[in-house]
C-alpha cells in the first residue's frame, strides 16, 4: 500500500464523489425546493446515457452525442415536468412515491422498447482513451480526468447560478415561501418546471459521462439513485452546497473503504474472515456515516435556510 | 416497494391457452426483466426455436411453454413455481439462471413430483447432498468451469494469478473450483459488490500488485463494465487477462473489440462441430442477428432433453421420463450429453478464445479440449 496508490484511490473517490454530485444536485432541488419526491431521477440517468451512445454511434463523434444529448435531456425533463409531475405536486409524499416508482417501470420498459434489452456499445472518444501521469510512474484514465473537471465545472456553475443570479434568487425564494413568492410576480409554476428539466438535465449528463465507463443498459441509473438520496440526506435536503461536499465524502468512504478495509481487516482476522467479512463491510460503510450524521445532525451537514 | 416488484412480477409473467390431456405442458422461469432481462430473453428466444424446429410437438406431443419471469429475486422464484405446479399444473419446470434462485426452488418443485430441469446454475449443494432425483441438470456444476481454467493455467506454466469475483455463492463456489486445479501462487483474492458497475478502485489496486495473470468472474452486465474498464486502465500491459462467465455473446456486441483475445473456458462454443450445433447456431443467428449466447444453447438443449424424454419414454410421466434421462446420451448442442449419478452432465470444457468472424463480428472460438468427460466433485455426496 503506497502513497501513490493512495493518491491514485482518492482520485478514484474523487470521481466517484462529482458522479454523484451530478446525479444528487438536481433531487436535492426537486427534493428541498419543489417538496416532491422523485425516485425516477435514475432513469433520467439512463435517458442520458442512451440519447449521447445513440447519437454517438450515429455520428461517430462522441463530442457531438454529448453536445445534442444535454438539450434533449433537458427537454425529456420538462416534457415530463408538464406531463406528470405538475399533476402530483398536492398529492402527498407516498402517492409521489408510488407514481414516481412507476415511472421507474415505465421508462425501463420504454428503453427496453426503443432500444431492446441489450447493452448498447459505447466506448471512449480516441482523443480521451489515453492517460495523464498524475505523479511520474502513476498514470491515471485520462477520461476519469475529465469526468472530474466536468464534475467540478457543473459544481460551480450550479453554485455561481444559485448564488449568485436573478433566477437564482428567485428558486432560494421559492424555496422559502412559494405562497409569497408567486404573490411578488414571479411565475412559480414554470419556476419549478426549469428546476425539474434542470435536474434531470444534470443527471443525464451524470450518465452521458458514465456511458463510456459502464454498460449502457435499462435500469442502470437505479444503483446511483440509492446513493444519491444517502448525499442528500448527509448534504441537508435543498442545499446544493451540502449535496457537492456529502457526494465528495460518499465517493471518497465509498472507494477507499473498498479497497483498503479487506486489507485492515486482514491484519485482525484471518484470511478468510477478512475476506468475507471486509466486502460487507465496506459496502455498509456509506450507510453507517448516513447514521452516524443522522444522530449527531438529524437536518444534514448543511441544512438548507429557511 | 418490494410488494410492488412481485405484484408487477407476477403480472409479467406470461401465459398461453390452456392445455389439453396428450399435451406437455412446461414451466419455463427465467429472468425476463431488469438489467439481467438480456439473458432471459435470450433463453426464451431458444426455447422458441427449438419448439419450432421440433414443429410445436415434444416426442410426440402438443407442447405448451409458460414463461415466468422470477425477476431475479428467490421469493419471487419460489412464488412462481408454486404456481405454475399448481394452479398451472404444468408437468416439467425448467429454466432458471441464479444458483440463489435454483436453490429456492429446488424444494418445492421436486417434492410435488416435478421434474425440474435446469438450464443454467449448479450450486454445489444440489449436485451433493441436497440433490434429489427429480432434479436435472442440462449445463454444469458451478465449480467446473472455473475448475477447467485453473487446469489450463496450471497447464500453461502460469506462477501467479489474482483473483476477483462477486461477493456472493456463486462468486465463491467459482474462486474455489479455480484453485481445485491451480497449484501456483494466489497474488490476490478480490471480492467485490455484486452488481457493481465501476471497477476503477479494483483496478488501480491491480495494477499496484501488477500480477502476472488475473481471474475473473464478473456474469451478466459486470462482465461489460469489467472488461471495458479494464482495456481503458491499458492492464493488458501489466497482466494478462482470463475470464470465466464474464466474455460471451451476452456481452460481445456491447464490448466488440475490447475483448479480443480474452480466454475462457465453457462447455459449449458456437463452433461446437455437430449438426444439431450448426442448424441451432445458423437458424439463432438469422432469426435474431446475433450470435446465441451459452445461456441459449443450454436453454436449447433443455428443450432437447424432454422431447428426447417423452420420444423415447411414450410418456410425459415423472417416472418414465426421469428414467430415460438418468440414462444420458441425450442429443445436444454439445453431442450426446453423459448424466452423472447426481443428474449433472458428464461433459468436455474447452478453452475458447475470443476473435472475429468472417463477418467480422466478435464471438468466441474453441482453441482446445481441457477437461475431456469431465464429472463434478460432488456427486459421490449425493444418495437419492
Amino acid at each position: 500500500m503506497t502513497s501513490t496508490l493512495i493518491l491514485e484511490q482518492t482520485f478514484n473517490g474523487l470521481q466517484a464523489g462529482v458522479t454523484l454530485f451530478l446525479v444528487a444536485a438536481g433531487l436535492t432541488l426537486i427534493l428541498g425546493i419543489m417538496d416532491f419526491v422523485f425516485l425516477a431521477h435514475g432513469a433520467q440517468v439512463m435517458i442520458g446515457a442512451y440519447f449521447a451512445a445513440a447519437i454517438t454511434a450515429a455520428s461517430g463523434n462522441f463530442y457531438l452525442g454529448i453536445l445534442l444529448a444535454i438539450p434533449l435531456t433537458f427537454a425529456s425533463g420538462y416534457v415530463l415536468e408538464f406531463l406528470v409531475i405538475r399533476h402530483l405536486y398536492r398529492r402527498d409524499h407516498m402517492e409521489q412515491v408510488l407514481a414516481t416508482f412507476g415511472l421507474i417501470l415505465f421508462f425501463n420498459e420504454l428503453i427496453r422498447i426503443g432500444f431492446g434489452p441489450a447493452a448498447l456499445y459505447s466506448d471512449l472518444p480516441p482523443s480521451l482513451s489515453g492517460f495523464v501521469e498524475i505523479l511520474p510512474d502513476t498514470p491515471y484514465p485520462a477520461y476519469r480526468l475529465g469526468v472530474i473537471g466536468v464534475g467540478l465545472a457543473c459544481a460551480l456553475a450550479i453554485h455561481l447560478f444559485v448564488s449568485r443570479t436573478r433566477i437564482g434568487a428567485m428558486v432560494r425564494a421559492g424555496a422559502n415561501n412559494p405562497e409569497m413568492t408567486a404573490a411578488l410576480g414571479v411565475n412559480i409554476r414554470i419556476l419549478f418546471r426549469l428546476i425539474f428539466a434542470a435536474g434531470a438535465c444534470f443527471a443525464g449528463v451524470a450518465g452521458m459521462l458514465l456511458g463510456p465507463l459502464t454498460a449502457v443498459q435499462p435500469g442502470m441509473g437505479e444503483p446511483l439513485l440509492i446513493l444519491s438520496l444517502v448525499v442528500i440526506i448527509i448534504g441537508g435536503i435543498g442545499s446544493v452546497r451540502g449535496a457537492f461536499i456529502a457526494a465528495i465524502i460518499v465517493g471518497l468512504v465509498d472507494t477507499l473503504g473498498r479497497v483498503f478495509l479487506p486489507g485492515l481487516l486482514r491484519l485482525v482476522f484471518d484470511q478468510a474472515t477478512a475476506d468475507g467479512a471486509g466486502p460487507a463491510l465496506a459496502s455498509m460503510l456509506v450507510y453507517i456515516l448516513m447514521a452516524v450524521v443522522l444522530i449527531f445532525r438529524p437536518t444534514g451537514l448543511f441544512p438548507a435556510k429557511g | 416497494m418490494k410488494k410492488a416488484l412481485t405484484i408487477v412480477a407476477l403480472a409479467a409473467a406470461i401465459g398461453i391457452a390452456p392445455a389439453h390431456a396428450d399435451t406437455v405442458k412446461i414451466g419455463y422461469m427465467t429472468t425476463l426483466s431488469g438489467s439481467a432481462g438480456i439473458i432471459g430473453k435470450q433463453m426464451q428466444n431458444a426455447v422458441e426455436l427449438a419448439l419450432e424446429h421440433k414443429g410445436g410437438k415434444l416426442g410426440g406431443m402438443d407442447a405448451e411453454v409458460i414463461f415466468a419471469d422470477d425477476q431475479r429475486k428467490p421469493d419471487v422464484a419460489k412464488q412462481l413455481a408454486n404456481r405454475l405446479i399448481k394452479s398451472d399444473r404444468v408437468d416439467v419446470v425448467a429454466g432458471v439462471i441464479w444458483s440463489n434462485l435454483l436453490m429456492a426452488v429446488m424444494k418445492p418443485v421436486t417434492r410435488s413430483d416435478t421434474l425440474l430441469i435446469g438450464s443454467n446454475a449448479g450450486p454445489s449443494p444440489i449436485a451433493g447432498e441436497q440433490c434429489h432425483e427429480n432434479f436435472f441438470s442440462m449445463s454444469w456444476q458451478n465449480d467446473q468451469t472455473p475448475e477447467a481454467m485453473g487446469k489450463h493455467m496450471q497447464d500453461a506454466g502460469v506462477k501467479s494469478v489474482y483473483l476477483m469475483a462477486p461477493n456472493y455463492q456463486a462468486g465463491k463456489d467459482m474462486l474455489s473450483g479455480f484453485k481445485r486445479y491451480f497449484k501456483g501462487e494466489i497474488a490476490g483474492e478480490v471480492y467485490t459488490k455484486l452488481g457493481q458497475s465501476d471497477f476503477q478502485a479494483e483496478l488501480s489496486s491491480l495494477r499496484a500488485a501488477a500480477p502476472e495473470t488475473t481471474m475473473v468472474f464478473q456474469p451478466g452486465g459486470m462482465g461489460i463494465n469489467f472488461v471495458k474498464q479494464w482495456k481503458q486502465s491499458g492492464l493488458d500491459q501489466v497482466s494478462k487477462l482470463y475470464q470465466v462467465f464474464s466474455v460471451d455473446a451476452v456481452s460481445l456486441p456491447a464490448l466488440k473489440d475490447a475483448a479480443l483475445g480474452i480466454l475462457g473456458t465453457q462447455s459449449w462454443s458456437p463452433d461446437l462441430d455437430n449438426d444439431i450445433n450448426r442448424k441451432f447456431v445458423a437458424d439463432y443467428k438469422a432469426k435474431h442477428g446475433n450470435y446465441p449466447s451459452f445461456y441459449a444453447a443450454q436453454a436449447y438443449d433443455t428443450i432437447l432433453a424432454i422431447d428426447h424424454a417423452i420420444a423415447t419414454s411414450g410418456s410425459k410421466d415423472t417416472d418414465q421420463m426421469r428414467a430415460v434421462l438418468a440414462k444420458g446420451n441425450i442429443p445436444t448442442t454439445r453431442g450426446l450429453l453423459k448424466m452423472n449419478s447426481n443428474h449433472f452432465p458428464v461433459q468436455n470444457f474447452y478453452l475458447r478464445d475470443t476473435v472475429k468472424d468472417a463477418d467480422g463480428v466478435v464471438t468466441t472460438k474453441v482453441l482446445s479440449t481441457v477437461f475431456a468427460d469431465h464429472a463434478d466433485s460432488y456427486a459421490a455426496n449425493c444418495k437419492f
